[in-house]
């Protein structure tokens, strides 16, 4: 099942490791005005991450992780201090260039799905591919994810897992450059989990993506290249994973 | 797959689009229908009002209606010439008018007749006549005539028909030969009318040889009527006019402008263009509001849609154009129904306006201006709409949309610190905390159901006015049963005679000769009433609606007349009789008449009589009579030569009750539909967004035991509360557009008061309610079927 027909291959540029960075953050930070209060969600953030590396991002809850991520994924600018794509500035750049942006390169997995309810499983995916270069077949990533076969279901007729699986089809099917999944695995039994892991390690590996990945669960960073431990908006400490274990060994 | 560039349709987001349109249908329809109303509406209006206007144009101009018009009161036809030679005179054409009693079979009643001369050989050439039926009558022949058609169906005569003319005491027998329509009568009134009467007043057209010999006007004419050629000023010819039948008794010429026909018909015209601009303004305003919070609300649940899809790198564009989407396909639908159902009613309206109007034919034509404006203000109008709920949402920053919107905020408003806020149950506090919550959604809804109060108010009110006036003229002003107007100025001796007639119980007598008012250079043509001092049956209100003396000295005005002229109580104007020996008199303006149709100049009946320097003589009497005797009193004044005319105030105010009420009722169920459409536009669009923002609450209460009646109460409540504000308000508006709507009603005619009844405020309000009610029980349908667990999982 997990796999990629030939003619998809060919597609995918040589996976040597880069030592240029995708991302280089300096100093980011950003602050949330509510009224009178100010909250501090990343206090200087300094970071790099290379082309291909799978990235774990672990911290508490509230210590900045969706937020650092958004920023990556163009989503959101920082307060101050800069983000570069490649060559890019993120963070001068106009709207439509945050735009195309996202549209070429990023794929977003998010923390509470956010699936179109009107549309189907399959729908929800085309509506990405039909906007995107190079995507593979919307039916192709479902496929992916264990799913093909509810493809014409709505959201409300898939389990909160099965709707993370459809959002997970839908980030990978264009293809992206970089991946961002904000806790794909929050609401998955194990079993689940380790499939949609996979999924994403697939991406990673094969396409050469740059993919980081949120998660609560310590023994996911078991599969990373790095785990990034945010505190309180800020790195406090970046790990080295030299000995990685693939995503179907993993347990919790 | 192909990439997609701005505009180019895109499959599955369109998808989307039909998908959240069916999930809304109950609101979307909602607002196409008001949409469809507010078009309709406009389209009907102005494509009638076009219809009559191309129509009336087309129909004055191929027979050739009179541009200026004078009477007289006689002249030789020798003047004709000098008359023609005026600078800018198109065409001429001398008639003698005059009025005549008449009978026709089976009906009892005095009809009076007027005599219009037409040539004896071949048509006129002013004022040509649109022959429906028959011919024209035969220049040897003097007893031949043509009816006009209305007075025709009213008694349904045809040609081969006859009917009889009573002149100076004779009976002659006239023979229809022909039924007619003219320009000059497109609105067939007796003159000093407010209100048509088929039945007893009819217009005929006799050869010119034949109404010469029945009036004594051989080589004669009294009347002229003639037409401009292009580009003249018609003052100008006037002033020359004027000049030339002063030595014959002319009456101060005038523009077609002042033509009876014309200028009803034309008010007429021009009210169907103000409701077009009014009613419709009303719908697009409430169908604007509406698409605004369906769309807000909309776009408020799908925030994180919107989020997503702009992570996905849809681009503000993109999804701009999406939600701009759903608002045109209702605007479309609800605009293409709206003018296919415009067209089919402006076609049915034109037709009845012809039928009422009896206009010879329509020209029905649909500008494509017309259509062109229609679809543009319905966008301009949703857009208003819905650009700004559209651009607020693409303007989010897809980071801070993906966050669940924050929960509500509520504070204690000032209204809750008060005392009786505070003894309110706990429902009735969620209601009021949720309406002063978004003071402007609720003020706008408020507005929206107000407006379809008003509607209801300016639709009916005209019934309510014109009773008022009818009350006030026929029950405290002319009191008398039946009014008698001699042929000539006569002795005493002609009252007494009509005093000794079995059935009459009083009368009282009036002297009447026309005159010219003049204050410096504004001139007004009228005619002065002599009455005596007290009068009983005829009498002269003040604004109390209490009888004024007729003064000894000094003239009284009807009010609007001091307007025109400029002058008050105590000013001085100046009058030239226009009558025997023409007296020109200065006099003191001793008081105002409050009169609500109809203008004239009162004053003492020996003092008017002293000024003409004439004897004391009467032009008519005013008579109190037992009813008993109704019928013999009409044979026996028929036949006196004496007596011109007679008319009884009973059948003026039954023909007035007949044609209002036609009137009336061809407009109320129009009217009733487009409240009830505005009613349940705004009422169940409010109900179906309260329910959407709040069936989480409302199940959450469910779960915690309370009961589908007391959830539906806090619901529903709020509706209650709104269309309860709305309503005065909505009276409020509904005055307001009623006293504009009677602004644009010629004042000469009628000076309709701003009369409006609590039964009217009363219909108006229980519309509102049903319909208020109705989209209230639709919701509650809902409500009882709230999915308590599904509500309870959805995220929001
Ligand atoms: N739109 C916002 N407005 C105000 N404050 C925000 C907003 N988004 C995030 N925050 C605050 O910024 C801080 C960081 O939030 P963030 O979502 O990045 O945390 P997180 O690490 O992803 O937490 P979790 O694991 O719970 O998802 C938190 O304190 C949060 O309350
Ligand atoms: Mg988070």
């Amino acid at each position: 099942m997990l796999h990629f027909d030939n003619s998809m291959n060919d597609n995918i540029h040589d996976s040597t490791q880069e030592t240029s960075p995708v991302f280089r953050t300096l100093g980011l930070t950003k602050i949330y005005e509510m009224g009178e209060v100010k909250v501090h969600a990343l206090r200087g953030i300094d970071s790099e991450l290379y082309a291909g590396e799978l990235v774990v991002l672990l911290g508490a809850s509230g210590s900045g992780k969706s937020t650092y991520m958004n920023i990556l994924g163009g989503l959101d600018r920082p307060s101050s201090g800069e983000v570069y794509y490649g060559d890019q500035d993120l963070t001068h750049a106009t709207e439509s260039e945050l735009t195309e942006y996202r549209r070429q390169h990023v794929g977003f997995v998010f923390q509470f799905y956010n699936l179109i309810p009107s549309l189907t499983a399959i729908e929800n995916i085309s509506i990405v591919t039909e906007i995107s270069e190079n995507p593979m077949h919307p039916q192709e990533a479902l496929e992916l994810v264990g799913l093909a076969d509810r493809m014409d279901h709505f959201p409300s007729e898939l389990s909160g897992g099965e709707q993370q699986r459809v959002a997970i089809a839908r980030a990978i099917a264009k293809k992206p450059t970089v991946l961002l999944c904000d806790e794909p695995t929050g609401a998955l039994d194990s079993e689940t989990g380790c499939l949609v892991l996979s999924a994403i390690e697939q991406i990673n590996k094969e396409l050469n993506t740059t993919t980081a990945v949120i998660t609560h669960n310590i023994s996911i960073g078991n599969m990373a290249d790095r785990v990034i431990h945010l505190a309180d908006g800020q790195i406090s400490n970046v790990e080295e994973n030299p000995d990685k274990i693939h995503a179907k060994d993993i347990t919790w | 797959m192909q990439r997609t560039l701005h505009g180019e349709p895109v499959k599955t987001i369109n998808r989307k689009l039909f998908r959240d349109l069916q999930g809304t249908w109950g609101q979307a329809l909602a607002i196409i229908m008001v949409i469809a109303a507010g078009t309709s509406t406009f389209i009907m209006s102005i494509t009638t009002y076009d219809a009559l206007v191309n129509t009336r144009d087309a129909y004055y101009r191929d027979y050739r209606f009179e541009d200026v018009f004078a009477s007289l009161n006689r002249a030789p036809e020798s003047l004709l010439e000098v008359i023609q030679s005026i600078d800018g005179v198109d065409k001429v054409e001398s008639r003698v008018i005059a009025s005549a009693k008449l009978t026709v079979e089976d009906f009892s009643e005095p009809i009076l007749g007027q005599v219009v001369s037409i040539p004896d050989i071949g048509e006129p050439s002013v004022n040509r006549l649109y022959l429906l039926q028959g011919r024209f009558p035969d220049s040897v022949r003097d007893d031949e005539v043509i009816l006009n058609e209305v007075f025709a169906n009213a008694h349904q005569l045809v040609p081969g028909d006859s009917l009889e003319m009573i002149i100076k005491g004779r009976l002659e027998t006239l023979r229809v030969v022909g039924i007619a329509l003219s320009p000059e009568y497109i609105y067939q009134v007796a003159p000093g009318a407010i209100m048509p009467d088929f039945k007893r007043f009819g217009v005929m057209w006799m050869s010119r040889d034949a109404v010469g010999k029945a009036f004594d006007m051989d080589n004669a004419f009294n009347n002229i009527a003639l037409t401009l050629q292009s580009g003249i000023n018609a003052k100008d010819v006037i002033v020359e006019l004027d000049l030339i039948l002063e030595p014959y008794g002319g009456r101060d010429a005038q523009e077609r402008e002042w033509q009876i026909s014309h200028r009803i018909f034309k008010s007429d015209i021009d009210q169907l263009e103000q409701m077009a601009g009014m009613f419709s303004s009303i719908f697009l305003g409430v169908a604007a509001f509406l698409l605004n919070i369906v769309v807000s609300r909309l776009i408020n649940t799908q925030r994180e849609i919107i989020a997503a899809l702009k992570a996905f790198g849809y681009s503000n564009f993109d999804i701009g154009l999406h939600y701009l989407g759903y608002v045109g396909i209702i605007v479309t639908i609800g605009l293409m129904t709206g003018l296919a159902a415009g067209i089919w009613l402006g076609q049915a309206l034109s037709g009845l306006y012809m039928e009422f109007y009896r206009l010879p034919y329509m020209e029905f034509e649909l500008r494509l201006s017309i259509l062109t404006i229609a679809v543009l203000i319905t966008f301009i109008a949703a857009s208003v709409g819905t650009l700004f709920a559209v651009n607020r949402a693409v303007k989010l920053p897809p980071a801070q949309a993906m966050q669940p919107e924050p929960p509500a905020k509520f504070r204690k408003s000032m209204f809750e610190k008060l005392a009786l806020f505070q003894s309110l149950p706990q429902m009735s506090r969620m209601i009021i905390r949720h309406l002063s919550r978004k003071p402007v959604k609720a003020s706008l809804s408020i507005a929206g159901i107000a407006l379809a109060c008003a509607i209801l108010v300016v639709g009916t009110f005209f019934r309510d006015a014109l009773e008022f006036l009818i009350d006030i003229e026929f029950g405290l002003a002319q009191r008398e049963d039946m009014t008698v107007v001699f042929t000539e100025p006569s002795s005493r001796n002609a009252y007494y005679n009509l005093m000794n007639m079995d059935g009459v119980l009083y009368g009282e007598i009036f002297r009447s000769v026309p005159v010219r008012l003049v204050n410096s250079h504004k001139t007004y043509l009228t005619s002065i009433n002599g009455f005596q001092q007290e009068q009983d049956l005829h009498r002269q209100l003040n604004t109390q609606h209490q009888a004024i003396k007729i003064p000894e000295q000094g003239i009284l005005l009807t009010d609007y007349l001091g307007e025109i002229l400029g002058v008050n109580v105590g000013d001085e104007i100046e009058l030239e009789i226009l009558e025997g020996r023409r007296p020109v008199e200065k006099l003191r303006v001793a008081g105002l008449v409050n009169q609500y149709f109809g203008i004239g100049a009162y004053m003492n009946i020996n003092s008017l009589n002293r000024m003409m320097r004439e004897d004391d003589l009467i032009s008519g009497v005013y008579l109190k009579i037992d009813s008993d005797y109704e019928q013999q009193i009409y044979d026996e004044l028929k036949d006196m030569t004496r007596v011109a005319n007679y008319e009884s105030n009973r059948h003026i105010v039954q023909a007035f009750n007949d044609t209002s009420a036609e009137m009336v009722y061809i407009f109320v169920g129009f009217i009733f539909s487009l409240a009830v459409i505005i009613t349940f536009g705004v009422v169940y669009n409010t109900a179906r967004i309260a329910l959407s923002e709040r069936s989480r609450d409302l199940a959450s209460l469910r779960v915690l035991g309370f009961t589908r009646g007391e959830i539906s109460f806090i619901l529903l409540g709020e509706l209650v509360v709104l269309t309860l504000i709305a309503i005065p308000v909505g009276m409020l508006i509904g005055r307001i557009l009623s006293w504009y709507m009677i602004q644009e009603i010629p004042k000469e005619i009628f000076r309709l008061p701003l009369i409006i009844e609590y039964s009217t405020y009363a219909i108006s309000a229980t519309v509102v309610i049903i319909a208020s009610i109705l989209s209230g029980l639709v919701v509650r349908n809902r409500l009882d079927h709230l999915d308590l667990i599904s509500v309870l999982k959805t995220r929001e």
